[in-house]
């Protein structure tokens, strides 16, 4: 594990610290991966500065990943995970979002490539985007109940 | 159903279905095009087909049963799948698998992605009517499969791979199968460009069509030979290397052009520079060394060891019923796979089981760049531009 003082000397999140330091929740680094912890309110105007910062380049979305932390509060935790092709660096973004209102923005607007993963947080977690453009479920029927990758949510058997 | 302007006046643009079931959607795909004549006027794609709850199997079963289940998402390239989760997996542990394992790991996935392009030259050469590639590749394909059995007892579900190097020592012998394919392909590719390549009519069908630029791949996420071919040249082997890609020289072809005629030079070109790596890989391999990694209580101890010595005893007995649990936090690992970026991300909770394991499967991002594709583009040039992004359904829907 990285000293918090080594952490806090990170380009990164220096830069964004010096963007808007209320974005920011909090910062780990595991197994050389850097995670930044964002509030859910700041996710789509962050996303939009790392990706047109010229030092930060984080043009390219590999991938939204949603988990379920049931019972913990805020339940619902989706990483954002960025690479610069430029300056070929990747960093984590958390947001946790709350199991009673599970909303939060879309940053479709920033890249496209969220579209499908989006739909599938939503199709799987029920974790709504607002802004989406066709927030509909993407590999369950129209008309399935429930969200199949929330923890209480059964693996098998009857419900 | 929205209303177009033709010569004729307002007509209704035609809904056509296209799959699930098509020959030419390589899978369960449905894409419903809005035609205005020959005209793609928009193209919904539908998935989820082929949804069978793959990552909320894995948080019921252990990390060592989860490798089982992940041969099967990227069922063309099974290796690559268990690649991305094993390197995860000890990425999450922090052990280090030997060299020697290392490097067959490489030389088996090398082959592998050479089986997966010979896979999707010959179903993207049959779409368009070169019906006798399709024979040909899979009659080479057939060598790698009978190497993959020889090493795993499987043709295609390997599930070779352990976390902290390999299954079984390889059998003898094998290295001269490896060395028969690097004698005999080259030629073969060979003809197949000699079939293709300046075939009046593959470009005509491919050239210009299906064209991405290279920042609307960028921006849709595409990653692979799709992205490659539009002029981006991310290769994870090259920008984030794993499992010892920096000890080997190979070049990653680009292209600039975008069009499904680039794509089809740099996915051929991939294979000659992967049967490089092969020949490098058998050349590093040493003929003897450990497969798998020393950690006790992760890695099961040899099977001698187990029936006379204690403590090896008792590891294989925690191993086998209560697995292995790494400690709490989340990884991300990025491989190349035959068709991008196949990511990895694990979050662990401290128990033997993945609390999340999610896949970042490249077919399932770089099919939204299909509708960029066809848009406004003829019907025709709708099957090369889906074979072209080279998807498996498997790992779409998971």
């Amino acid at each position: 594990m990285t000293e918090t003082s080594d952490l806090e000397q990170n380009p990164i999140l220096a830069k964004i610290r010096n963007w808007r330091p209320a974005a920011v929740a909090g910062v780990d680094s595991f197994r050389g991966e850097l995670t930044i912890g964002v509030y859910r309110e700041h996710i789509r105007p962050l996303g939009e500065f790392m990706k047109s910062d010229s030092d930060l380049a984080f043009t390219y979305l590999s991938d939204v990943t949603g988990v379920d932390r049931f019972p913990i509060e805020p339940r619902f935790e989706l990483n954002y995970h960025l690479l610069s092709l430029s300056k070929r660096e990747r960093v984590r973004l958390r947001v946790r979002v709350s199991g009673q209102d599970p909303v939060i923005d879309s940053v479709v607007s920033v890249w496209p490539t969220a579209n499908w993963h989006e739909r599938e947080i939503f199709d799987l977690f029920g974790v709504r985007f607002d802004g989406h453009p066709n927030l509909k479920r993407l590999f369950l029927p129209e008309d399935w109940e429930g969200y199949p990758l929330r923890k209480d949510y059964p693996v098998e058997g009857p419900r | 159903m929205t209303t177009v302007q033709t010569a004729a006046g307002p007509e209704q643009t035609m809904v056509l279905n296209m799959g699930p079931q098509h020959p030419s959607t390589h899978g369960v795909l449905r894409v419903l095009l809005e035609l205005d004549g020959e005209i793609i006027v928009k193209a919904d794609v539908d998935i989820g087909y082929l949804h069978t709850g793959i990552e909320k199997q894995a948080e019921a079963l252990t990390y060592a049963q989860t490798i089982t289940i992940t041969d099967r998402m990227d069922y063309l390239a099974p290796l690559s799948n268990n690649l991305a989760y094993c390197l995860a997996v000890e990425k999450l542990l922090g052990i280090e698998v030997p060299k020697r394992a290392q490097y067959i790991r490489v030389l088996l996935t090398e082959l592998t992605r050479i089986g997966s392009h010979l896979v999707w030259l010959g179903t993207h050469a049959i779409d368009l009517g070169a019906m006798s590639v399709f024979l040909y590749c899979f009659r080479e394909r057939e060598e790698l499969l009978k190497i993959f059995e020889l090493v795993s007892g499987q043709r295609m579900m390997t599930s070779y791979f352990r976390i902290g190097g390999l299954a079984l020592e390889p059998p003898v012998g094998w290295i001269d199968r490896v060395q028969t394919i690097l004698r005999t392909f080259p030629a073969r590719f060979d003809e197949y460009e000699e079939l293709l390549t300046k075939n009046r009519i593959w470009l005509g069908r491919t050239q210009g069509v299906g064209v991405l630029s290279a920042d609307d791949a960028i921006s849709l996420g595409v990653s692979g030979p799709s992205l490659r071919g539009s002029g981006v040249d991310y290769d994870v082997r090259k920008y984030f290397p794993y499992s010892s890609y920096d000890e080997f020289e190979f070049k990653v072809p680009v292209r600039k052009e975008g069009d499904c005629y680039a794509r089809y030079l740099c996915r051929v070109a991939e294979m000659r520079e992967s049967l490089k790596i092969v020949r490098q890989a058998v050349e590093k391999i040493p003929p003897e060394g450990p497969i798998k990694a020393d950690a006790p209580g992760i890695v099961a101890p040899q099977r001698e060891k187990m029936k006379t010595e204690m403590e090896a005893l008792i590891y294989h007995f925690k191993i086998w019923t209560e697995g292995f649990a790494p400690p709490p936090g989340e990884v991300y690992q990025r491989i190349e796979s035959p068709r991008g970026e196949l990511g990895c991300f694990i979050a662990s909770d401290g128990s033997p089981k993945p609390y999340r394991m999610k896949i970042r499967a490249p077919s399932f991002v770089n099919l939204q760049a299909l509708q960029k594709m066809v848009e406004g583009k003829l019907v025709a040039d709708a099957i090369a531009s889906i074979g072209t992004l080279d998807i498996v359904l498997g790992e779409i829907d998971r």
